[in-house]
């Protein structure tokens, strides 16, 4: 399963293969690598170069020169800086969501279910089964069952658990929500291939050698299942902190609740304003880069406790 | 004392899980059943239960439309994208070559890249070089983040193919192509159809990349961003139910067969 691209070590190439002519290679070789440099290395360089651009004098909307403009990067942090740290910030919070979430239920799935494997099947179906739904239905199915009309919200506030005046819809929190849902088979899909693999025998090991149930769990199962954790994290992580549905006016987010999507979004085709959706861009991905590097490295030296 | 709380912590995980596969069917069941409202303009408050949406769905102008070229641009990405990563995926396993780190990068790249950021690039490529956006960017686009996919996914069975089928072909003086078409194409189906699922199950639902790089073209979710905003008519839940469904039925399906492959291998061994 390609959600597990990030769990598993690629296999190594079959030994017994005859080292053959590098032509036959090339040719399987050329045609998709070519697509990839002309249609996701080029775009990354054209979206650098975008970024410098300025704006050409005494013209409409939307015509720009390129430049070494890079005072746009000055302008995107004063404006946005606020934007950029709601997104990763949301996105750590999301993410840690759908971790508490998802490591349960992978558990359950990967070693409870273990001895059951049609309902294993069943239940990993399940899990995905959300993805068969339209990204956009299923935001939008939660906006309005969280709405101050829906059920849910008036029954918090028939208990006077919330405040009659209070939304959930619009607010960080809801934004939150929505974000965490819709990524949780990222993050349930690999842990469970983890833990899927996880041997037995090492819990008993830890049982045998009086480890209470805490100690066996964060001393053997969880570092066992750690690149699984690891490329869940990162598989969430990473889309999360570039959507932008989610945090819309007409899904579960309001004006206050921008993020840098939103503005990428805005300043792309309400502004025209590529050169500033460009450094934005780019400052998305280089901070995305740095963040995931430290924290591969980290948790690859170091124990995830 | 042990033994119950091993009782209760069994029982906990279970309870837990049936509530939580609950939760992440919550907003399906929601759209499912909305897709039977008898709505007018708006698809918010229950009116009553009706087959109309489903049976005069396209009376809805914009919801056929924008699921027909859904489903062009998948079925033309998924081949694309199939085709270029089976083959990269047979190089990557079968061969030796040099770049194989910088090829391995290149294809993790765009899976580790927030669509935002490969929708903007791309539209930043098509502005530069002055191609007009439309179906034809679309379908760009999207092949090239299937692409990934696809290798990722036909790997692993290229991986598990026994290289001694292929030699036992050769041996019987079968041409290069014979033994392509014959032996390892067959082999490696069940992992080119599951690449080639995935591949249109991505293409079929995004909309950050569709969005930057489509123009006046719209796809079924970028139908569904812009009804959002005025209303969303049921018909978009018919067509989102009925994919559903399909999805559903494919997967149980190919589940039963390798079940059944399985039972039948176990047994003749």
């Amino acid at each position: 399963m390609a959600f597990g691209a990030f769990a598993t070590t690629p296999a190594a190439p079959v030994e017994s293969v005859v080292r053959r002519r590098s032509k036959v290679a090339l040719l399987l070789l050329l045609p998709g690598i070519a697509y990839l440099a002309l249609f996701f290395l080029v775009p990354l360089v054209s979206l650098v170069l975008t970024s410098f651009q300025t704006k050409r004098p005494n013209t409409d909307l939307g015509v720009y020169d390129y430049a070494f403009q890079w005072q746009n990067y000055v302008t995107v942090v004063q404006s946005y800086g606020e934007h950029i740290g709601r997104s990763f910030g949301y996105a750590v919070a999301a993410t840690v969501l759908a971790l508490l979430f998802s490591y349960p239920l992978a558990y359950f799935i990967g070693v409870t279910l273990r001895r059951f494997p049609l309902v294993q099947a069943l239940a990993l179906t399940l899990v995905i089964a959300p993805f068969f739904i339209s990204f956009l239905l299923r935001t939008l199915a939660w906006k309005q069952i969280l709405s101050d009309e829906g059920a849910v919200i008036s029954t918090l506030k028939a208990l006077s658990l919330m405040g009659s005046d209070a939304h959930f819809t619009g607010t960080p929190g809801a934004v939150i929500f929505g974000l965490a849902y819709n990524f949780i088979p990222f993050m349930t899909l690999p842990i469970y291939t983890s833990l899927e693999k996880l041997d037995l025998r090492y819990v008993e090991a830890g049982n045998d050698l009086y480890a209470g149930r805490v100690r066996t769990f964060f001393s053997i199962i969880l570092p066992l299942s750690a690149p699984g954790v690891i490329s869940g994290t990162l598989l969430t992580f990473i889309p999360i902190s570039g959507d932008y549905v989610n945090a819309s006016n007409a899904f579960l987010g309001s004006s206050e609740t921008a993020m840098i999507g939103n503005v990428i979004e805005s300043q792309f085709f309400t502004s025209q304003n590529y050169p500033i959706a460009a450094a934005l861009s780019i400052i998305l991905m280089a901070a995305i880069l740095i963040l995931v590097s430290v924290y591969v490295r980290r948790s690859g030296t170091e124990d995830l406790v | 004392m042990r033994a119950i709380g091993r009782f209760f912590s069994r029982y906990t995980i279970w309870v837990y899980s049936v509530l939580a596969f609950a939760f992440l069917l919550i907003p399906i069941l929601y759209t499912i059943v909305f897709s039977f409202n008898d709505s007018r303009r708006t698809n918010i408050a229950w009116r009553g239960f009706t087959l109309d949406n489903w049976i005069y769905l396209c009376e809805e102008q914009g919801v056929c439309q924008s699921f027909i070229n859904s489903v062009v641009v998948g079925v033309v990405a998924t081949v694309l994208a199939t085709t270029l990563g089976t083959m990269i995926a047979i190089a990557l396993v079968r061969y030796r070559f040099r770049f194989r780190a910088a090829t391995t990068l290149l294809l993790f790249l765009p899976m580790a890249t927030p669509e935002i950021v490969l929708g903007t690039g791309l539209a930043a490529e098509f502005l530069t070089a002055g191609i007009p956006k439309g179906i034809g960017t679309v379908i760009l686009a999207h092949t090239m983040f299937c692409i990934s996919f696809v290798v990722v996914t036909v790997r692993a069975r290229v991986a598990s193919l026994d290289p001694a089928m292929e030699e036992a072909g050769r041996d019987l003086y079968a041409s290069p192509g014979q033994v392509f078409w014959r032996v390892t194409f067959p082999l490696l189906l069940p992992g080119i159809i599951a690449a080639a699922l995935l591949s249109f199950a991505l293409s079929f639902d995004d909309f950050i990349i569709t969005t930057f790089n489509s123009g006046a073209f719209v796809t079924f979710p970028k139908y569904l961003y812009t009804a959002a905003a005025k209303g969303m008519p049921a018909e978009a839940n018919v067509v989102a139910s009925a994919v559903f469904f399909i999805a559903i039925i494919a997967v149980v399906a190919s589940q039963l067969s390798a079940a059944a492959r399985r039972k039948k291998l176990a047994k003749t061994a």
